[in-house]
């Protein structure tokens, strides 16, 4: 026999080197490919950055642990369809850093939850989630409230996002924190916000300053909302 | 064996104290993670246990549970065994001295401590099982180099011809554990003041480059690892040589090539392409085979010490988490099938799953280990109690029965009511049915949960009165393992 394990078995480098090699083959095969193959991601139209606010929101969702109870990826499924909307498309995820997709749903999916319910209901659901489905089990996230959101550093994060890939202009860093502050603010003049950002939801601030809350709010009210399902027809989505 | 190898038997003194610490830092993390399990456990049975927001909330508990059954418990019992286990079948001093050992130890455990107070604080990338931010990644991987180089180094330096095959697992889940952890992790910080990093990848790409860390942190954390613990300490105890060389070969190298390929299973029905799917799926049903042959392995070198199951309790923990390791991994393919994983995923189904595979495996094969070397490493002839090994093992097997069945039932009923049409054609439960309908399953957990937890306590005395009460002396059965001769 020309090739003997005792080789591999004598001399730890060797045994060192073949293993690794052996487990790199199945990740850089189903891996690498993905950046490469043109239609990875579908060609819709509609998926813009988050507005600074809703990613401000989206940290928040991410710190609290939400991706362990909710998933935001409806499959291909006829039910799944039927009860949370359009199966979600790899487009509607290309700008999140990192995936919200999730692995349990111990509550109900969140992909299309955007204009699903008023902005009334989030808050109430989010102070006390049993005053408005009393068998749930979610925690209470009343405390998101009083906390005044963090927002003086926000350009930093759209400029991190920038370097990893999100297409946010000099602009929208620029105007990050005055963006940020007209959406939480029903008074305030839009346009600007809705040009850079459209469909953002505008969310009520209840205090004196904005809360983690608001934030949150104006995440959860936009999520699924950007493509415009009439406008893709579905022969486009086959990959 | 050839004449120079029997000459140069001269006693080595074994670095056996970092071995120790890992012992004591395996059980203490395991009560710890068991604790959080339950108490987790007991907010998806009451919300109301969610009494100290946001800090106990099951969002921020849930990763310590996690991190504390997987890195804390599982990587302390991994690296010490490895330490005990690469030194004595190496017949060598681990590398690197007194100090680098200490350095993986407290280094290891200042990790540990960490990422847990980070994930109540509320910091957290939302990668599951890899939820520390990039500074504590950072720290994990100068950890991680030094054990790598601690361990190899022993190898390099044995006095023994070949490797034993519990090291070859144990160098390829070293090995994988880096390469994961660091691709998985690549981000960019939003300063170096600031805890928060932005992923590398994003969306698609990044739900697979995650379960391609999640599932094989699976595959070599909590398979690759555990199998070496179990052709050391299994031979061991039944004072047999492992059943087949060749089927060890064989099995080996099938596994880990195979592994790394069944990631995209947990992302079935999804954004991801159906070509990455396909291939997960593929995978998945070849690893039933490698993962056999493991447990085969394992079982046969039971073969005319059988008996030994009667006398020796410790034993019978390494010899049922084989049984579920046999178990498990032929779940795992089967979930990994789309028809069925569209039933499954989403479900508790797979995290009944999970607990067959970290209670029944992960967990029995380091309590059969721990029950060797806590008598081993304080000089005592025996455990204090083998009465007290019997209880611990049948309430914990009572708790893992309990705990995955209910899992099963709630996982199968929430999957059929989520997918359930009435006459007129309409969907026919809203999601809180099925919430509401699994809550008497979630209770049953719960109290499958407590008696491991039990179970754990009840080791915890019984190591406790060994090291204070126990003769000393040398351990009763040490027979010499064969190895490819």
């Amino acid at each position: 026999m020309a090739f003997r394990h005792e080789v591999l078995e004598k001399n730890a480098f060797l045994l060192l080197v073949a293993a690794l090699v052996t487990v790199a083959i199945g990740g850089m095969v189903e891996i690498i490919p993905q950046f490469f193959i043109e239609n990875t991601i579908e060609p819709v139209k509609g998926v813009r950055p988050y507005s600074p606010l809703e990613l401000a929101g989206r940290n928040i969702y991410i710190r609290e642990g939400c991706y362990l109870c909710h998933s935001q990826q409806i499959r291909a499924l006829r039910d799944e369809v039927e009860r949370y909307g359009h199966y979600s498309l790899a487009a509607e995820s290309m700008y999140d850093h990192p995936f919200q997709w999730g692995s349990k749903r111990i509550g109900p999916d969140l992909a299309r939850v955007g204009g699903k319910y008023s902005n009334d209901w989030h808050y109430a659901h989010l102070r006390n989630p049993q005053s408005v489905v009393p068998e749930s089990l979610m925690p209470s996230y009343a405390f998101l409230e009083e906390r005044p959101l963090d927002y003086a550093h926000i350009a930093d994060d759209l400029i991190t996002n920038r370097k990893v890939g999100v297409p946010y202009s000099d602009e929208d860093v620029k105007n990050a924190i005055a963006d940020l502050e007209a959406q939480a603010d029903p008074n305030a003049d839009h346009t600007a916000l809705l040009k850079r950002y459209p469909k953002a939801v505008i969310v009520p601030k209840n205090g004196q300053t904005i809360s983690e809350m608001d934030a949150l709010v104006a995440y959860l009210q936009m999520l699924g909302t950007l493509v415009d399902f009439k406008d893709v027809p579905e022969e486009s989505l086959d990959r | 064996m050839s004449a120079a190898a029997t000459a140069s038997l001269a006693p080595v003194e074994y670095n056996d104290d970092v071995v120790r610490k890992f012992v004591i830092a395996t059980v203490f993390w395991g009560v710890v993670g068991f604790l959080v399990g339950v108490f987790i456990a007991a907010e998806l049975a009451w919300p109301s246990f969610n009494f100290w927001a946001p800090y106990l909330n099951f969002g921020r508990l849930r990763p310590v549970h996690t991190s504390g059954v997987i890195f804390a418990f599982g990587g302390s019992a991994l690296i010490g065994t490895s330490f005990y286990v690469v030194q004595r079948t190496c017949r060598a001093r681990l590398f690197g001295g007194k100090a680098l050992a200490d350095f993986i130890f407290w280094g290891y455990q200042f990790f540990i401590v960490m990422a847990a107070l980070s994930y109540v604080l509320g910091f957290s990338k939302s990668r599951e099982y890899s939820e520390p931010e990039w500074h504590l990644i950072l720290w994990l991987v100068i950890i991680w180099v030094a054990y790598l180089v601690a361990f190899v180094g022993t190898l390099v330096r044995r006095a023994e011809p070949h490797i034993y095959v519990a090291n070859w697992f144990y160098l390829s889940f070293i090995l994988t554990i880096a390469m994961l952890v660091i691709v998985n992790n690549l981000a960019i910080p939003v300063s170096v003041f600031a805890a928060k990093s932005y992923s590398l990848f994003a969306g698609a790409q990044d739900a697979l480059v995650q379960w391609w860390y999640g599932h094989n942190a699976v595959g070599f954390f909590l398979t690759a690892g555990f199998l070496g613990m179990m052709y050391y300490f299994i031979p061991k105890a039944a004072g047999r040589p492992v059943y087949s060389y060749r089927l060890s070969i064989i099995h080996f190298w099938s596994l880990i090539f195979i592994y790394i390929w069944a990631g995209p299973h947990h992302l079935h029905w999804t954004a991801l392409p159906d070509w990455t799917q396909t291939m997960g799926e593929a995978f998945s049903v070849m690893l039933w085979m490698p993962s056999w042959g493991g447990m085969i392995n394992g079982l046969m070198t039971l073969s005319g010490a059988w008996d030994k199951l009667r006398t020796d309790p410790g034993l019978r923990f390494s010899v049922t988490a084989v049984g579920f390791y046999g178990m498990s991994t032929f779940e795992g393919p089967v979930m990994s099938v789309r028809t069925v994983n569209a039933l499954s995923h989403y479900t508790d189904w797979t995290i009944g799953h999970v607990h067959s595979g970290a209670l029944g495996w992960v967990a029995f094969i380091t309590f059969g280990a721990l029950y060797y070397l806590v008598p081993a490493l304080w000089g005592k002839t025996e455990m204090y109690s083998r009465r007290l090994i019997a209880w611990h093992y049948w309430i914990s097997t009572l708790g893992i029965v309990l705990y995955i069945t209910s899992m099963w039932v709630a996982g199968i009923m929430e999957g059929l009511m989520w997918r359930a049409y009435d006459a007129q054609g309409f969907l026919q439960y809203s999601f809180i049915d099925s919430v509401v309908a699994v809550h008497p399953l979630m209770v049953v957990r719960l109290v499958g949960g407590i008696f491991f937890l039990t179970g754990a306590l009840i080791m915890v005395y019984n190591m406790v009165m060994t090291v204070r009460r126990a003769p000393a002396g040398a351990l009763a059965a040490a027979t010499p393992l064969a190895v490819g001769d």
